[in-house]
């Protein structure tokens, strides 16, 4: 990381910028008939970099947007300090800010322009300081040269960190990433893991991750939760996870390939 | 009853999406860019359109109206005629169905898929509305240029009457016996009704068509359906508004 992306992090009455508490209380979440998440409880400290891990079709990704305020529980509470997520209110208190698993950039405006909408829009400082801020986040993601280039010419690598920089211009107290490895090299995703774990340190933020990548959360994490069919199977430090005794959670971190007994023949059979 | 609720589902949402977007109107200075820039991809790019179809119109409502008048000997009148169709009724009708096929179905596709691919999302978690953002705009916009283009149109489409009055032999009306007898019953309630009735119809246009794009779910397939049902939820209120418009302005 080159260089702190902000020097003082403060509130508009002068009192420090410090990251957030997030408690989930017994939540639930169906979508019709079905249930997605089964009285989930957790909660993430201040400055922690909390992953919640799962097999796809877990609902990780539906209690992230819970998180966010995005989608309203069917059962149960999300707070951030206190706050619920889904009044605007909140989400402006704390600059929340959501890094979307396909990057969710606006594809009719430049890179550029793309960062420095949430503070033009909310009218946060001067342009000259707008674009100091916009071209410091780009030149912490080592994107200064795409600055004037659309989201369809960037690679699916440059777009997830085009992503993040448009999250850090907003000077979040919370950063959510959804699925922020997925479709990346091996390479590009551990790129994509130390720049959350260094971002953790730079803009003393909470970091909640959502992902199913097993290198990102066992090595850059705090702390883990594991997600299995909308259930909290574990919620642990990654120490911790690698020593649980459930079968399920051994079979999901150390998958093995068994021709003899494919696995795609038990999911049919359950 | 399944339809029925959708249909109300949606009339109410509608009216919701009106309501925050102009509750964001103060802050109408602030997006006076982007309303500019809505009116030049809506209004502006329908110019070279509005103006080719409706001198045809005017030229084919001339070219129907001559020969019939001529039977009963009175074609001194098609100014007259042509002139009150168009800027009463078949003007901003057809103005509103081209705003409908045109800029309310890229809308609804530009709006639909923001949503799918979570752009919208991405608007909500910045703290700022999408009402405001992607609504308020089209809206301001749409209320600016709608009766420039259909008074752009009824007037090509008057012009597109006399050249056909003038040229088609066995009319043979001199565009100034046209306009004269046009100006003889054109009266200016008569252009305030057609300029009423186009600022409803536009309204009512983008207004559809938002609301069909942001509520718009599901994969590309779900954008491509979400357009035909802007465009025929547009053309049919079209048609039914202009009823009860007319009968109100009557």
């Amino acid at each position: 990381m080159k260089k702190a992306i902000l020097k003082e992090r403060t509130n508009p009455d002068g009192s420090p910028r410090n990251p957030v508490g997030v408690e989930v209380s017994n939540l639930s979440k169906n979508f019709g008939s079905q249930r997605v998440l089964k009285d989930i409880t957790l909660s993430v400290k201040p400055g922690e970099i909390f992953t919640i891990m799962g097999p796809s079709g877990s609902g990780k990704s539906v209690l992230l947007r819970q998180i966010a305020g995005l989608d309203l529980p069917t059962r149960g509470t999300v707070r951030i300090n206190g706050d619920d997520p889904a009044e605007p209110d909140t989400r402006d208190r704390f600059a929340l800010a959501l890094v979307f698993q396909a990057g969710a950039l606006f594809n009719s405006i430049s890179v550029y322009d793309n960062l420095a909408l949430y503070p033009l829009e909310h009218r946060l400082c001067p342009k000259r300081d707008i674009r100091d801020r916009v071209m410091r986040a780009l030149k912490i993601l080592s994107l200064e040269n795409a600055a004037k280039k659309f989201p369809s010419e960037l690679s699916g690598g440059m777009k997830k960190r085009v992503a993040i920089a448009r999250a850090l211009v907003m000077e979040p107290q919370l950063l959510l990433y959804d699925e922020p490895t997925s479709e990346l090299d091996p390479v590009m995703s551990a790129t994509i893991s130390e720049i959350i774990a260094t971002l953790k340190h730079e803009i003393n933020v909470t970091s909640i991750v959502v992902s199913h990548d097993r290198d990102l959360a066992l090595t850059i994490s705090d702390r883990v939760a594991l997600l299995m069919k909308g259930e909290l199977r574990a919620l642990c430090t990654p120490d911790e996870l690698r020593k649980v005794d459930d079968p399920a959670v051994k079979d999901f971190l150390n998958p093995t390939i068994d021709l003899k007994k494919p696995r795609y023949q038990q999911l049919e059979a359950s | 009853m399944n339809k029925l609720n959708a249909l109300l589902d949606a009339f109410g949402s509608a009216i919701l999406l009106t309501g925050r977007a102009f509750g964001s109107l103060p802050t109408a200075p602030r997006i006076l860019k982007r309303v500019v820039e809505q009116a030049f991809l809506g209004g502006y790019a329908s110019l070279g359109i509005v103006t080719i179809l409706s001198f045809f119109i005017g030229a084919v409502l001339a070219l129907q109206a001559g020969l019939t008048l001529q039977d009963f000997g009175a074609k001194q009148l098609i100014g007259t005629l042509v002139g009150e169709s168009l800027v009463r009724e078949l003007g901003p009708v057809m103005v509103a169905i081209l705003l409908a096929g045109r800029v309310g179905s890229a809308i609804t596709a530009e709006l639909a898929s923001m949503k799918v691919y979570q752009e919208v999302d991405a608007l909500v978690t910045m703290n700022i509305p999408p009402e405001r953002f992607l609504v308020l705009p089209r809206l301001l916009a749409v209320l600016f240029y709608m009766p420039i283009l259909t008074m752009m149109g009824v007037v090509v489409g008057w012009f597109g009457g006399a050249v056909i009055c003038k040229y088609v032999a066995a009319i043979g009306v001199e565009p100034s016996q046209y306009f004269q007898s046009l100006r003889a019953y054109l009266t200016v309630s008569k252009v305030w009704d057609g300029l009423i009735k186009a600022e409803i119809f536009g309204f009512v246009i983008i207004l559809i068509a938002c609301n069909t794009g942001l509520r718009t779910t599901g994969g590309p397939r779900e954008i491509g359906f979400a357009v035909t049902r802007s465009v025929v939820a547009s053309l049919i209120s079209i048609l039914v508004l202009d009823y009860f418009i007319t009968k109100a302005l009557a």
